[in-house]
């Protein structure tokens, strides 16, 4: 197996999955906003946020169809590129990549109902609809994730002369690594799609719109699901790391350079040599991970020299990513906190009102892209700081590729694929915003000539019958 | 232990059912891109504009079906999944490409009205897409039945392209279960559209575009039942031998001549109705012949299965995913055909 090829497939699998993970979270996010601006309207009839839930549905529906393509990619390709990996754990995990699937044809349908039901079904009745769409969304997730952690803690089932036996698909499903990464996961994609929308409406506010009530209701709702989200974020992440301390130590050292085995440090920045296990100028706060991990200054936390040079990571890329990632998060709850303030404080009587507030709306742009950025960061440190291994511990990613040779020309082909899909999505965002037009009519009469007719009854089920 | 025997053979089940559903929607889709191609003469624009209507944009929510296909492979015959994939990864590949730009070069044809010329080559692009991808698709089913890519046969493969090119690329009975599966998709779009069609002229238009596709359809069924005998042999006396052959066979005669009779007649609701009872059994005679192979010739659904546990948890979770989504979708289906707008949001909400 020539070296190449296994780096050309890791290379693939990653920006396949850093592009779906992308349209995945929006998926599970927006429905949540619009949920939430229909019950604003449902329960005080201002139109603005009806307005706003039509609007954000319509982007979703784009957003959710691209989902599903990059989704069919990414089922063929985990055989494509993986197939000893995916001859072993099939059937140990099969189990929820079907729910996924049945949790997303509950999300199209009712999504359909949701686009197309507004005036044919009763405004609780969408409302509910419109709920449904949001708890399959998150399930959607949700399944998968328990996947990814089933290969950082794989479990429910016995290795006996290279085949997996005495399966327990269950016991792989709810593994010790799930509730982490699902919780953290899930509040990842309610703060990243959260601030990314956010952001958008806080630029049209900062360039001056006609539709200043649209925009500012927009902006509310979205803080509303993405600061709550944003603060708990950091506590939900610190779990996960108790729990990578405990399962996958060397991905714990490689996230915190933790070099040597021994009392441990934080490190924050500088730049890490793994061939010798030195550290150049970063900035250091003595005894404070044992003290995070343990509660004790001088408790010992391995380090990457615990396992012998085969067996870590690439040391480098995971430690800058993990520190991305925090500092992204630290970031985003800090602008949380100090909105709250703010509010409070207007509340009270002082200072102008927040959508009023440009040093308050350029921060809200400022910090809109984070969310996407700790999100692929976020990947990048479970995904590479679990290698060199595909099932920890169990079998190595080496072993799991492909035999077929030449997958350079697989990379590139795909590589034009993804670039052909992103050029088509924002071709039609594109569109779908200079439609509704930031200087056109009033936004309430506005409605987007792109129909959306992939979930009509008829797409799905055109045939026999009627 | 009879159920290691059932349960193996009942997910196999569901996958051809599943498959079922994918040609007799996500096929079609097919179908309609092929016309799209051969849309000629003064009604070329209309025709096109009949096709596009059928036709979501993106992503073609019928995919579905191919994905639960998939999903079922990997969890309950993760063996049967990861050599296939290995063997078929050229002709997957491009199949995974087909449908992704088809879709793609769809959505800037229908909503990137500027330049003509521009719009001519996403239109180039989509139906070359819509023409490939099913012949793909086709052989890659016609590898396997062959035994083709069968794992003793890939034992003695030596260099790339004896391995991975030509079991599929260099067997002319893959090539004709290609060009059937690119037929047939034809096809059923042909009838269907007859009853999409607005206008009467249209309808003439793809009543004779199902006539023709159907003969052409005949006619190379024969060709790959030939070619069957020469390389298919189990696939061959499975669709030949035996009463539930000779069944399948007949039932699938019977929808074809109601099909062609009701094109005939002009009765496009019955048509498109019989098309689709012949392609479903057609399909179900392909997996009946192969019966008990997963990979012939060698390889039984059985022996590639999964521990029973997965098994009996997947049936369940396509239980349970069954019951909640069929009232969904009959709730779907009773929301959009009563045709009230009772409920306008809206007005209800101005005071
Ligand atoms: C909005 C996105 C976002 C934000 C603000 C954060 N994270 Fe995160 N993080 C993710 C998005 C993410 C993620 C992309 O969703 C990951 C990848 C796998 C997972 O479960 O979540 C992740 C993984 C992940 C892991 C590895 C889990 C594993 O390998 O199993 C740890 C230890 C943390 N995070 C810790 C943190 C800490 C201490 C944060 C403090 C602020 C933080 N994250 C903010
Ligand atoms: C259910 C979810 C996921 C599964 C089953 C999964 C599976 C895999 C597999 C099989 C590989 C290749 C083997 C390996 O390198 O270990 C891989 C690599 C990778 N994945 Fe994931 N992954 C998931 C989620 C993600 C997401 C959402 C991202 C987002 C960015 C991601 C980023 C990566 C990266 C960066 C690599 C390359 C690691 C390296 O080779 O160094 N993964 N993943
Ligand atoms: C190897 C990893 C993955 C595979 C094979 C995969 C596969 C798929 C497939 C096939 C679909 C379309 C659903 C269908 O048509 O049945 C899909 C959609 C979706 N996936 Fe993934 N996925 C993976 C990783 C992830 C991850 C890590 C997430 C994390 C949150 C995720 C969340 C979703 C969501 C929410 C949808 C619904 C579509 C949308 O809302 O846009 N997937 N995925």
């Amino acid at each position: 197996m020539a070296m190449n090829d296994l780096l050309f497939a890791r290379s693939q699998m990653a920006m396949s999955l850093a592009f779906h993970i992308v349209f995945a979270v929006i998926g599970i996010g927006m429905p949540v906003l619009m949920l939430i601006a229909e019950w604003r309207w449902y329960r005080t009839r201002d139109k603005t946020f009806l307005e706003l839930a039509k609007r954000w549905a319509k982007g979703t529906a784009i957003m959710f169809a691209v989902g599903a393509v990059s989704g069919t990619v990414l089922s063929f390709e985990l055989g494509l590129l993986w197939p000893k990996f995916m001859e072993h754990a099939g059937a140990v995990i099969g189990m929820p990549f079907s729910l996924e699937g049945f949790a997303f044809f509950t999300e199209a349908i009712f999504l359909g109902i949701y686009l197309y039901g507004w005036k044919r079904i009763a405004p609780i009745a969408h409302l509910l609809a419109g709920a449904v769409v949001a708890i399959s969304g998150t399930l959607s997730g949700a399944f998968v994730v328990c996947a990814n952690a089933w290969m950082n803690a794989p479990t429910g089932f016995r290795m006996a002369n290279g085949e997996m036996t005495d399966i327990d698909p269950l016991a792989a499903m709810l593994n010790a690594a799930a509730p982490a990464e699902v919780i953290h996961m899930t509040i990842a994609a309610f703060a990243a799609t959260g601030f990314a929308v956010a952001g958008v409406h806080a630029f049209a506010l900062l360039r001056g719109t006609p539709h200043r009530a649209f925009h500012r209701a927009a902006l509310q709702v979205a803080l509303i699901m993405a600061i709550p989200a944003a603060m708990l974020q950091p506590l939900a992440g610190d779990f996960s790391a108790r729990g990578v301390a405990e399962r996958q130590p060397v991905k714990l050292a490689a996230m915190e350079g933790h070099l040597r085995t021994g009392p441990a440090s934080l490190m924050l920045g500088g730049w890490l040599d793994p061939e010798t296990l030195t550290h150049r100028g970063a900035i250091e706060i003595p005894g404070a991970l044992s003290l995070l991990l343990h509660g004790d200054r001088n408790a010992s936390v391995a380090g990457l020299d615990a396992v012998p040079p085969s067996d870590r990571p690439p040391v480098t890329i995971v430690h800058i990513a993990f520190q991305i990632m925090v500092t992204c998060g630290m970031l985003m709850a800090a602008v949380g906190l100090w909105t709250i303030v703010r509010a409070w404080r207007r509340r009270r009587g002082f200072g102008a009102p927040l959508p009023d507030d440009r040093g308050f709306l350029r921060a809200i742009l400022l910090t809109s892209p984070l969310g996407f950025v700790a999100l692929e960061a976020g990947w990048t440190v479970t995904e590479v700081g679990r290698q060199p291994w595909i099932m920890q511990g169990v079998m190595r990613t080496a072993e799991a590729v492909t035999p077929m040779p030449g997958l350079v020309v697989s990379f590139v082909v795909f590589s034009l694929l993804y670039v052909g899909l992103a050029i088509t999505v924002l071709f039609l965002l594109w569109r779908q915003i200079l439609k509704t037009g930031v200087g056109g009519p009033s936004p309430l009469t506005m409605t987007s000539e792109l129909s959306i007719t992939m979930m009509t009854p008829t797409a799905v089920f055109p045939t026999v019958g009627d | 232990m009879e159920l290691t025997w059932t349960l193996p053979n009942a997910v196999a089940g569901v996958m051809v059912l599943s498959l079922n559903a994918y040609v007799l929607l996500g096929g079609a889709d097919f179908g309609g891109g092929v016309w799209d191609l051969f849309a000629r003469g003064k009604a070329r624009d209309e025709q096109r504009a009949v096709i596009a209507e059928a036709i979501g944009p993106i992503w073609e929510a019928n995919h579905v079906w191919l994905i639960l296909v998939v999903v079922l492979l990997f969890g309950c015959f993760p063996k049967a999944f990861a050599h296939l994939a290995t063997e078929l990864h050229v002709p997957i590949t491009l199949m995974l490409l087909g449908i992704v730009l088809r879709g793609s070069a769809f959505t800037f044809r229908t909503y990137d009205s500027k330049a003509d010329v521009v719009q001519r080559r996403w239109g180039r692009i989509f139906s070359v897409a819509s023409v490939a991808t099913p012949i793909v698709l086709g052989m890659c089913l016609g590898a396997v039945s062959s035994g083709a890519v069968s794992t003793s046969r890939v034992a003695t493969a030596v260099g790339f392209p004896a391995r991975y090119i030509m079991p599929w690329l260099a067997s002319p009975f893959a090539w004709s279960v290609g060009t059937f599966t690119l037929v047939l998709f034809a096809y059923l779009a042909a009838t269907y559209l007859t009853v999409e069609a607005p206008t009467h002229p249209l309808r003439e238009i793809f009543r004779r575009r199902a006539m023709q596709s159907g003969v052409l359809l005949l006619l190379v069924a024969l060709v790959t039942i030939v070619g069957a005998w020469r390389e298919a042999p189990i696939l061959a006396r499975g669709l030949t031998q035996g009463r539930v052959a000779l069944g399948m066979h007949a039932v699938t005669a019977i929808a074809a001549v109601t099909a062609f009779r009701a094109l005939w007649m002009r009765q496009y609701q019955l048509a498109r109705l019989a098309a689709a009872a012949q392609a479903s059994f057609i399909l179900w005679g392909w997996a009946w012949s192969q019966f008990p192979w997963l990979l012939p010739p060698n390889q039984s659904i059985t022996s590639l299965a999964a521990p029973r546990i997965t098994l009996q948890l997947t049936l369940g979770v396509l239980a349970v995913g069954t019951l909640i989504l069929l009232p969904s979708f009959v709730y779907l289906f009773r929301i959009f055909k009563s045709g009230t707008t009772a409920f306008d949001g809206v007005k209800e909400a101005t005071p």
